[in-house]
């Protein structure tokens, strides 16, 4: 446990200390709050406050699966290649520990840019009514989407050592699960219901960012997180024993 | 402290070491010796429980390297041949991190990275990012980083690559003052170095041990040692006659010595090669001198290293046999 801290706090001082983190927040702050303004606020017709605060959720998950490919895709290709993993391997600090730790730290920061979105919806409560519960529905299902992509852009930052395809790797992933809806469309029972369950966002994010927060749609979440988290582990083993 | 048997790795259908065999001793600072891709890395990083062998065995004060990594990589420090440093921490804080990673108890973390900057010198960069240092900073900061927990066993990967030769010299320093408290194996393919430093020396060559033991031991084998003496004597020959032949003939009459020959003689100089049954210099020296020739040289025949060397390494039949590291 204490290693895990440990890790976390090298993390998070790694992303404090770099340029990849402030620069990955600006540029996804002002992509979000482009599109909301465009879109979300900037429509001619009358709607409803709680599409818009919706309509900002949708735009943020696509946002906060791109931060969390660009933060993760460093977390272990990086170490592979500076070689400072082999620090880690050489020190008492179990495979899963560095997992967590380094897990843990990217969705801290992730948390942080997900908190410097709130200007948004608070602009919509000035003239608009918006209930507490969307709001914390939709920031949960951020989060649960972005811990996703986190666990899948560390997975791919396992498997190479360069950066570059370690968030083309994720990116691949993510977008092969997204696109699974389409498949579940053309697809007959069972396969249809797989591929539908499968789909990264299709079926389970938008009751986030309507504010209902279903158990199935989070047990969706945190259980990929896991798979993907685990197969880190075990990707790393492999390596260890390899070279 | 260490026991290896019959040691090999394959990497995927290479085979990078073979039945590898030794023991190393407690306090012992041992060198690894070889051409690049020979097989020391690999060696190294095994015996530091960072891979697995594909076969053999080794124990590691007394435990298991299999079974019991985890214990044994707290009781070692390794440094690889790129120190596994965090460009955007300060040396202190990477220290203490690596100090905290290893299992260093939260009170003795302060006064183990002290003592770590002070063997290696790092007192006055402690405070600097590590991205910002010189490589021979950085290169003692990865020193620091293997130390920081005060293992009983170091293991450096070639600990001198890239320094310049003062920094060298006190990177040799720094070692000498480690063993003994320490056990230390080190690798690396510069031989003055390694004879200057290491108690002890294990040649490998094509992923097996071409020699094991002292550089005297060694050399010995390899037909030289301190037995093989180069002299240089000038003037004129007590009696008349050659200066060289004289002198040989000198020589030859001092007790232990087998053979005395005449290398090359001109300009009132002779330079001969004199072998002996052991270490016979001081003997050979005083009869030169009270014969009343002029000695002026007299050491045991040079560079025996780098022949020895050259002879242990020496190619396998074709260029096939050379393989990257």
């Amino acid at each position: 446990m204490k290693s895990i801290a440990l890790i976390i706090r090298r993390e998070i001082g790694a992303y404090l200390r770099s340029p990849l983190g402030y620069v990955v927040i600006a540029v996804l702050l002002l992509i979000d709050g482009l599109l909301f303004n465009a879109r979300a606020m900037g429509s001619d017709t009358k709607r409803l406050s709680a599409e818009v605060l919706a309509n900002f959720f949708e735009y943020s998950s696509g946002i906060s699966v791109t931060a969390a490919l660009f933060l993760s895709m460093r977390l272990l290709a990086e170490e592979r290649q500076t070689g400072t993993l082999t620090l880690l391997f050489g020190s008492p600090v179990r495979d899963y520990q560095i997992v967590l730790g380094k897990f843990i730290a990217s969705l801290l920061f992730l948390a942080l840019m997900l908190l410097l979105t709130a200007y948004m919806p608070m602009l919509i409560m000035v003239h608009g009514k918006i209930t507490r519960g969307q709001i914390i529905a939709g920031y949960l299902g951020l989060l649960l989407i972005g811990a996703m992509a986190l666990s899948i852009g560390l997975f791919a930052s396992a498997l190479t050592k360069s950066q570059l395809i370690a968030i083309l790797g994720g990116a691949g992933i993510t977008v092969c699960l997204v696109v699974c809806w389409m498949l579940s469309t053309v697809t007959d029972r069972p396969f249809s219901e797989i591929f539908a369950w499968l789909a990264m966002w299709s079926k389970h994010f938008p009751p986030f960012m309507r504010g209902t927060i279903n158990s199935q749609d989070v047990v969706y979440y945190l259980s990929m997180t896991y798979f993907f988290l685990f197969s880190t582990t075990r990707v790393l083993e492999s390596r260890r024993w390899s070279s | 402290m260490i026991e290896v048997e019959d040691l090999t790795k394959y990497y995927g259908g290479k085979r990078a070491i073979s039945g590898l065999t030794f023991r190393i001793e407690k306090g012992e600072i041992v060198g690894f010796l070889g051409l690049n891709g020979a097989g020391k890395t690999t060696t190294l990083r095994i015996l530091a429980c960072l891979i697995l062998p594909s076969s053999g065995r080794l124990r590691v004060d007394g435990l298991d390297g299999a079974a019991h990594a985890h214990e044994i990589r707290s009781r070692l420090g390794f440094l690889p041949d790129t120190p596994p440093l965090y460009d955007e921490m300060t040396v202190r804080d990477y220290l203490r991190f690596v100090a905290e990673l290893k299992g260093v108890a939260a009170k003795d973390v302060t006064r183990r990275v002290s003592e770590a900057l002070d063997t290696c010198n790092l007192n006055q960069t402690a405070d600097q990012l590590i991205g910002t240092l010189s490589h021979g900073y950085r290169q003692r900061a990865g020193l620091a980083q293997a130390l920081v927990h005060k293992p009983s066993l170091l293991i450096l990967d070639e600990p001198t690559g890239g320094l310049d030769p003062v920094q060298i010299v006190e990177m040799r320093e720094l070692i000498k003052r480690l063993g003994g408290e320490h056990t230390v194996l080190l690798s690396s393919h510069n031989l003055s170095e390694i004879s200057h430093t290491c108690d002890r020396l294990l040649v490998i060559n094509e992923g097996r041990v071409a020699a094991d033991g002292t550089e005297e031991s060694i050399s010995q084998g390899a037909g030289g040692g301190a037995r093989v003496v180069e002299i240089t004597v000038e003037g004129a020959a007590p009696g008349g006659g050659a200066l060289g032949e004289r002198a040989a003939q000198l020589i030859g009459k001092v007790p232990g010595v087998l053979t005395a020959r005449v290398k090359s003689s001109a300009d009132g100089r002779a330079e001969l090669e004199v072998e002996a049954s052991d270490d016979r210099r001081a003997a050979i020296a005083k009869a030169i001198v009270e014969s009343g020739i002029g000695l002026v040289r007299l050491e045991r025949k040079a560079l025996e290293l780098e022949s020895i060397f050259q002879r242990l390494v020496a190619p396998g039949p074709g260029p096939s046999s050379r393989r990257a590291a």
